[in-house]
């Protein structure tokens, strides 16, 4: 026994099926059940995730509502027509309901909810929303901060560091009793005092290829508060593989650039930088500085996209780099294009996988600063050598307000200017170069065993480890 | 996208006022000019406004098609050729910004065209007459590009 059921123009597309289809049937509801058989995609826009008849679907048998027959169990006789049939319902934001907010929560969140743009609906869906904050320090402090202040229902925080007394001139989060604690401790329980409505969700770990899409897959959107190329590239591929958008932020001295990357239709951060720059080339921030108060500014308006993202309020940052002068207080804005040929966004994409980021940006990772590919000098060695006076010249390359903060008496010639002071140096005689932690020096090196020179050490973790070993009394920074 | 006339804009602005405070809402007919485009483009030829079956106090700020009306207008679209392409409705003082109550209650595909009226008056796109299409996950709306008859962008 044949009956046909009518499909409603919406239902069609989504079907890819003609106004109607045949089934056979006893009753409306083995009817339906062999509808979504056919066209499975159906299925939810029909029933709830309960498995009940979704309230503004209607199903008629010829003239008549199941509603008023016996529902789903309404039998059908050789040439009855099943019409799925919706009630076309919708509304403005419900202002004046707070169901879903606890009367804490309408006096917490009282500003946003007056303004109409934000209002219940939008704080319920900040309340609903999953937020993933990579890194707790420079930029995910204020991000943190602020995405918990707003009453994000979840977020997710990932940081396996240490609070470090350097930290404190911008990572907002912190204290001085937090030197020496977990950051993601600290962190927690710092934002748990801020918001206490807000549930966490601690992930001390590094971010690698081997966990990030499983810590990723849980959240709406990321927001990147890390600062070096490797999770850059690995965040970027992930939320691409993933269909999420990714909050970049990244801060130098007084600059700072945001944008929105990885969601859908939106150019990717490879699309901007298809391949990262030579490790070394760019300074991070504890090799360059950063005027503190930038990571506040730029992780703030990090922030403030995720939340708009959420609220689908305003224009989205997608698709424009902001760019953030803290000295010429400027902001400038640049277009960002889908790159067709991308290779984890384009239609002809290459990755579909993530890869070893470390290796891909020509490293081994953050901690690993001393280029083992110079010959190297530990401190204790050198203070031998020097205490013997047996005519070893040591090079510092830092910036000389670096030299003011402490030296151990070494030719100051900074790397940049490095090649035009060269003839300075004496080729016969040991040469050892430090700097900070031994990056930059190992640069110097190289340079110099390329300009001939033979005797020549970098000094392992460099004025650092002098300060640890030999001399306490030199000031770290 | 959805493409309309100045007139049909105009009409359903004009709805929107006249409904106001209440909210107006009526159906979108037409015919899907590429149906292999994704997202589809759309070409309204007609409107056909609906009585907002709402009882007149939820009315300011819900509406309903009953299914009886939604039949109705489907017989209509049938007649001249036409298939329903979405509806339309009116945010009376709020943005034209679906609402979670919409996409609860929305259907696949259909555009759902928003048009904000305050103290009266209808707004114009981009911000103020927005469309709207439910992703296929039904949790959002993906904001869908109004552009008029000639093909050429009006406003998203």
């Amino acid at each position: 026994m044949t009956n046909r059921i009518l499909i409603p123009s919406a239902l069609r597309r989504i079907a890819r099926s003609g106004d109607s289809v045949d089934v056979e049937a006893r009753t409306v509801g083995e009817a339906l059940a062999r509808l979504i058989d056919l066209h499975p995609d159906l299925g939810q826009h029909l029933y709830d995730e309960h498995g009940k008849l979704r309230s503004f679907v209607n199903v008629y048998v010829n003239d008549e509502d199941i509603r008023y027959l016996a529902q789903n169990d309404t039998p059908l006789s050789a040439g009855d027509v099943v019409s799925i049939v919706p009630s076309i319902a919708g509304g403005a934001p419900n202002v004046y309901a707070v169901d879903g907010l606890s009367p804490a929560e309408v006096k917490r969140y009282s500003r946003h909810l007056i303004m109409p743009e934000v209002a219940v609906e939008g704080q319920l869906k900040l309340k609903r929303a999953k937020v993933l904050l990579i890194g707790t320090g420079g930029l995910g402090a204020p991000a943190g901060l602020y995405l918990t202040a707003a009453g994000v229902g979840r977020i997710g925080l990932v940081d396996f560091d240490v609070v470090d007394t350097t930290n404190l001139q911008r990572q907002v989060t912190f204290g001085t009793r937090d030197v020496g604690r977990s950051k993601l401790e600290a962190a927690h329980e710092r934002l748990h005092d801020l918001n206490p409505e807000v549930e966490f969700v601690l992930h001390e770990t590094r971010l690698t290829s081997a966990n990030a899409l499983d810590i990723i897959r849980d959240y709406d959107i990321v927001v990147d508060g890390t600062d070096n190329f490797p999770t850059r590239y690995l965040v970027n591929d992930a939320c691409v593989l993933l269909g999420k958008p990714y909050v970049y932020g990244s801060i130098f001295r007084f600059e700072g650039q945001v944008t929105v990357f990885g969601a859908k239709n939106g150019p990717c951060y490879r699309c901007l930088y298809p391949s990262p720059p030579p490790p070394g080339l760019v300074p991070s921030c504890a090799e360059g500085g950063v005027l503190g108060v930038l990571p506040g500014i730029v992780g703030a308006i990090q922030a403030s996209e995720a939340i708009k993202w959420i609220l689908r309020a305003g224009d989205s940052l997608q698709g424009r780099l902001l760019l953030f002068d803290a000295l010429k207080m400027t902001f400038r804005e640049l277009k960002l294009r889908r790159n067709p040929d991308c290779p984890v966004c384009g239609p002809n994409r290459t990755l579909h996988e993530l890869i070893d980021y470390e290796a891909f940006c020509g490293i081994r990772g953050e901690e690993v600063e001393n280029d083992v590919s110079v010959p190297e000098m530990g401190v204790k060695e050198l203070k031998r050598r020097l205490d013997a006076n047996d005519g070893v010249v040591v090079v510092d390359v830092r910036e000389p307000h670096e030299y003011q903060i402490c030296n151990i008496g070494g030719i100051l010639i900074p790397l940049g200017e490095l090649a035009a002071r060269v003839h300075e140096l004496d080729s016969a005689r040991d040469i050892v170069v430090h700097c900070r932690t031994g990056v930059r020096s190992a640069h110097a090196v190289g340079f110099l065993q390329d300009a001939g020179f033979e005797r020549v050490w970098n000094l392992r973790g460099g004025i650092h480890a002098w300060a640890d070993e030999i001399d306490p009394s030199l000031p770290r920074y | 996208m959805i493409r309309l006339s100045p007139l049909h804009l105009a009409s359903i602005r004009d709805h929107a006022e006249r409904a106001y405070p209440h909210e107006c809402c009526g159906a979108l007919l037409g015919r899907v000019a590429d149906a292999g485009a994704v997202p589809a483009v759309k070409d309204v030829e007609a409107l056909h406004a609906a009585e907002n079956r709402r009882d007149a106090e939820a009315a300011a700020r819900r509406f309903l098609i009953s299914p009886e009306d939604y039949r109705e207008i489907e017989a209509l679209a049938r007649e001249r050729g036409l298939e329903v392409l979405g509806f339309y409705h009116s945010h009376p003082d709020h943005p034209a910004r679906p609402s979670e109550y919409d996409r609860e209650h929305a259907f696949p595909w259909y555009s759902y065209l928003i048009v904000s009226v305050r103290g009266g008056r209808a707004g114009e796109p981009p911000v103020d007459l927005t469309s709207w299409v439910l992703t296929d996950d039904r949790n959002d709306f993906d904001p869908e590009l109004i552009a008029p008859p000639d093909g050429g962008t009006q406003a998203r």
